[in-house]
């Protein structure tokens, strides 16, 4: 009657979805003020968690909750799990006071991923603001390790001051790779900020992709998306070659609890990648 | 055994004598705080007798029948009211497990779920419906709920088709009743008329023939399910409401609608509509510790889209407006439940006309948006 959901680490039928496995952490690096990321383990074996580029784990931690994190690791290495974390309330300031040893639950890997395959042979522009450049992070991972198989790579990058970039020494050595184009701006800086100041869209006049031959993936703010997405189609990048990731209230990860449903879509499920031609235009309506 | 059987008002107690034996927990309509409810029976003495009601746009009343009337000995001549089985088969507030502190760290514990197989006794047609479009929801996606899905395959449905239409039910424009087709694992129709009271029973499974085999009945005559079918025909002839058959593409077509404004203006954003009706499935998960932080617990209970936390994320919640709530849950009912689950989300119970505090009348809510049309729809979806 029913059947396990592709990437499902367990048999829903058998495993109660809802009851997270223990993960004891490996690692935590601070990045930034408030952003730290997490290198988890299984405590109880079990088979070796995959998870596609996009995709997301339910972190819990004991007693105080549960939320979605995106996974923000080499897709290539899931062992162990890694995912970056923006302190922004109870549950995430919780985890951020976690450290090596300490235990979580977790639940997943849940969701729809990048199109690392179907952008094959394609140029690809990757488009992240902010703390939106972890859940891209493990698809760059999987560009770089087949960089043959894809055209132009462009990385544009935007965060709100230079001292908010994410994952900045990484962006320095892509940034340094001829087969990248690695673009980076913030809204606003001090005199001793040498690059650009501006919003990210602005440097998809960059180019150094070809528009119609693009697949483009943007993760950020959904508002820094809808301008993404309008300079991008001016530019002719059609909308069915556009990814979004987007964000919503979780509490399942199963379609079960209604919270993330963004028209007739379970974010949850149905996402939180999209194809964009598949949600123009409920992208519009406010509050929907 | 034929497939429709006749038994006396008093074989009622054999039947619900035969459910205990099998091992069931009836449950069935009885009289509580003047308004007809889903609890255990113990008796059949225990089903309200003589009960009319009457509903309307926030507004519903129990009254005894006249004495002089055969009304006086009916046994489900009233609608549904403000429960449904919904509270059985998917409990308003649930643990899902428990976390205990260890040296290392923490254990789960599964949580167990100890629900008696239940006999539904009493299911209208709209509530078998809202338990199939549950099922959808629960069973048949890609993941299972797995305490539903066992308390579901453990329940005997005895349901009841509807002879006399509640005053906001519009179950036959959706095509859920008054009659039920199948769902069921026995079906009673109530005879009622001044000289005769008696029960109908379809047969719907193996184990409902098996149950009967328990209680005292004889083969209905042609013309005893004669009189049947035509009080379910008047139940369907006296209801005053209607969808309109398109309300899938209509509310798909109008998110901007002014309407949403008005209807804004009249909604408190209570969630009362949510909470009765018997498909809605929204739940929120609430983890607690002990005192000493040795212990904690996950709890999952019945949300509702009109909150203004259900759609919280850092920065606030996506729908802020009433309007934008309202949307969202009739939307969801008529409209995009279909893409998401094969089916509308409404059965035309009527219980969100009835249990509004302000009235509020769906149908009359996709009728009005319907009139004054002007959007194109959403084309490229
Ligand atoms: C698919 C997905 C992937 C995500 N990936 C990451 C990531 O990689 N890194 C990261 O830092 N953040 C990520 N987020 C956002 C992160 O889930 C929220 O910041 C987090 O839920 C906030 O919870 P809190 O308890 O700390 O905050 P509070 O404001 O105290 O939240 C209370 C509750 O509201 C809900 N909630 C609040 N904000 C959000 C939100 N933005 N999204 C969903 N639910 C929310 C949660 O149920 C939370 O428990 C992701 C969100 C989604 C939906
Ligand atoms: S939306 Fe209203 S009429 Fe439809 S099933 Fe729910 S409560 Fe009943
Ligand atoms: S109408 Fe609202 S509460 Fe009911 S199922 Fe839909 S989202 Fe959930
Ligand atoms: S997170 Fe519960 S339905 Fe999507």
């Amino acid at each position: 009657m029913t059947q396990a959901a592709p990437g499902l680490a367990w048999n829903p039928m058998i495993a109660d979805a809802m009851l997270p496995a223990r993960y004891r952490v490996d690692a935590i690096r601070r990045e930034l003020t408030g952003v730290f990321t997490l290198a988890l383990v299984p405590v109880d074996g079990g088979d070796a968690l995959t998870f596609a580029p996009g995709q997301y784990n339910m972190l819990y931690q004991f007693g105080v909750g549960e939320v979605p994190i995106s996974l923000s690791g080499d897709p290539a290495c899931p062992r162990p799990l890694v995912h970056t974390i923006r302190a922004v309330g109870t549950v995430t300031n919780a985890l951020q006071h976690l450290a090596s040893g300490h235990m979580v639950g977790l639940r997943g890997p849940f969701g729809t991923h990048w199109p690392a395959e179907a952008a094959q042979g394609a140029d690809l522009v990757i488009m992240a603001g902010g703390i939106g450049l972890a859940p891209l992070r493990p698809l760059i991972y999987q560009v770089l390790a087949n960089r043959k198989r894809y055209g132009a790579v462009c990385i544009f990058y935007g965060a709100r001051t230079p001292d908010e970039i994410l994952y900045r020494d990484e962006l320095e050595q892509w940034r340094s790779r001829f087969d990248l184009t690695v673009e980076v701006t913030v809204d606003r800086a001090g005199p001793d900020w040498l690059g650009r100041v501006g919003v990210v869209t602005r440097l998809l006049a960059a180019k150094g992709f070809s528009p119609p031959d693009t697949i483009a993936c943007l993760c950020g703010p959904e508002i820094m998306m809808r301008y993404a997405v309008l300079a991008l189609r001016d530019q002719g990048v059609g909308p069915e070659r556009i990814y979004v990731s987007l964000e919503r209230n979780m509490q399942c990860g199963l379609g079960f609890c209604g919270h993330c449903q963004f028209g007739a879509s379970f974010v949850c499920r149905d996402g939180p990648v999209f194809r964009f031609d598949g949600i123009a235009k409920r992208f519009d309506i406010r509050e929907i | 055994m034929p497939d429709t059987l006749l038994i006396s008002t008093e074989a009622l107690q054999g039947l619900l004598d035969a459910l205990i034996a099998k091992g069931y927990q009836p449950v069935g309509p009885r009289l509580e705080r003047g308004a007809i409810v889903y609890e255990t029976l113990s008796a059949a003495s225990d089903l309200p007798r003589g009960y009319l009601d009457e509903q309307g746009g926030g507004h519903y009343r129990l009254s005894k029948a006249d004495p002089s009337s055969p009304e006086t000995a009916g046994i489900f001549r009233y609608a549904v009211g403000p429960q449904s089985w919904k509270g059985f088969l998917f409990p308003s507030r649930q643990s899902l497990w428990r976390a205990r502190r260890t040296e290392t760290g923490f254990a789960f514990e599964p949580e167990t779920d100890d629900a008696p197989a239940y006999a539904f006794l009493g299911a209208r047609p709209c509530e078998l419906a809202a338990m199939r479009i549950q099922d959808r929801v629960f069973q048949e996606g890609p993941y299972v709920d797995r305490g539903y899905a066992e308390r579901r395959a453990r329940a005997f449905v005895v349901a009841v088709n509807c002879t006399r239409a509640g005053g906001t039910c519009f179950c036959a424009s959706m095509g859920t009743g008054p009659r039920a087709e199948d769902g069921f694992d026995l079906c009673l129709t109530e005879l009622l008329d001044a000289d005769d009271h008696a029960f109908l029973v379809e047969i719907g499974s193996a184990s409902g023939r098996a149950l009967m085999e328990l209680v005292r009945h004889r083969t209905a005559t042609p013309e005893e399910i004669e009189r049947g079918r035509r009080a379910i025909t008047d139940a369907a002839e006296q209801m005053g409401r209607r969808m309109p058959p398109d309300a899938a593409a209509i509310l798909a077509s109008n998110p901007e609608h002014p309407r949403w404004d008005q209807v804004a203006q009249r909604c408190l954003s209570c969630a009362n509509c949510t909470l009765v009706c018997p498909t809605c499935f929204c739940s929120r998960v609430e983890d607690t510790t002990s005192l000493d932080g040795v212990e904690a617990a996950r709890h999952r209970q019945w949300d509702s889209c009109f909150t203004l936390d259900f759609s919280y994320i850092h920065g606030g919640p996506v729908r802020r407006e009433t309007a934008a709530r309202y949307r969202h849950w009739i939307t969801h009912k008529l409209s995009t439940w279909h893409a998401q689950f094969g089916t509308s989300g409404c059965t035309g119970c009527g219980r969100c006309i009835t249990w509004c505090p302000v009235g509020i009348d769906i149908t009359e809510e996709v009728a009005a948006i319907q009139a004054t049309e002007r959007a194109e729809p959403l084309g490229d979806e």
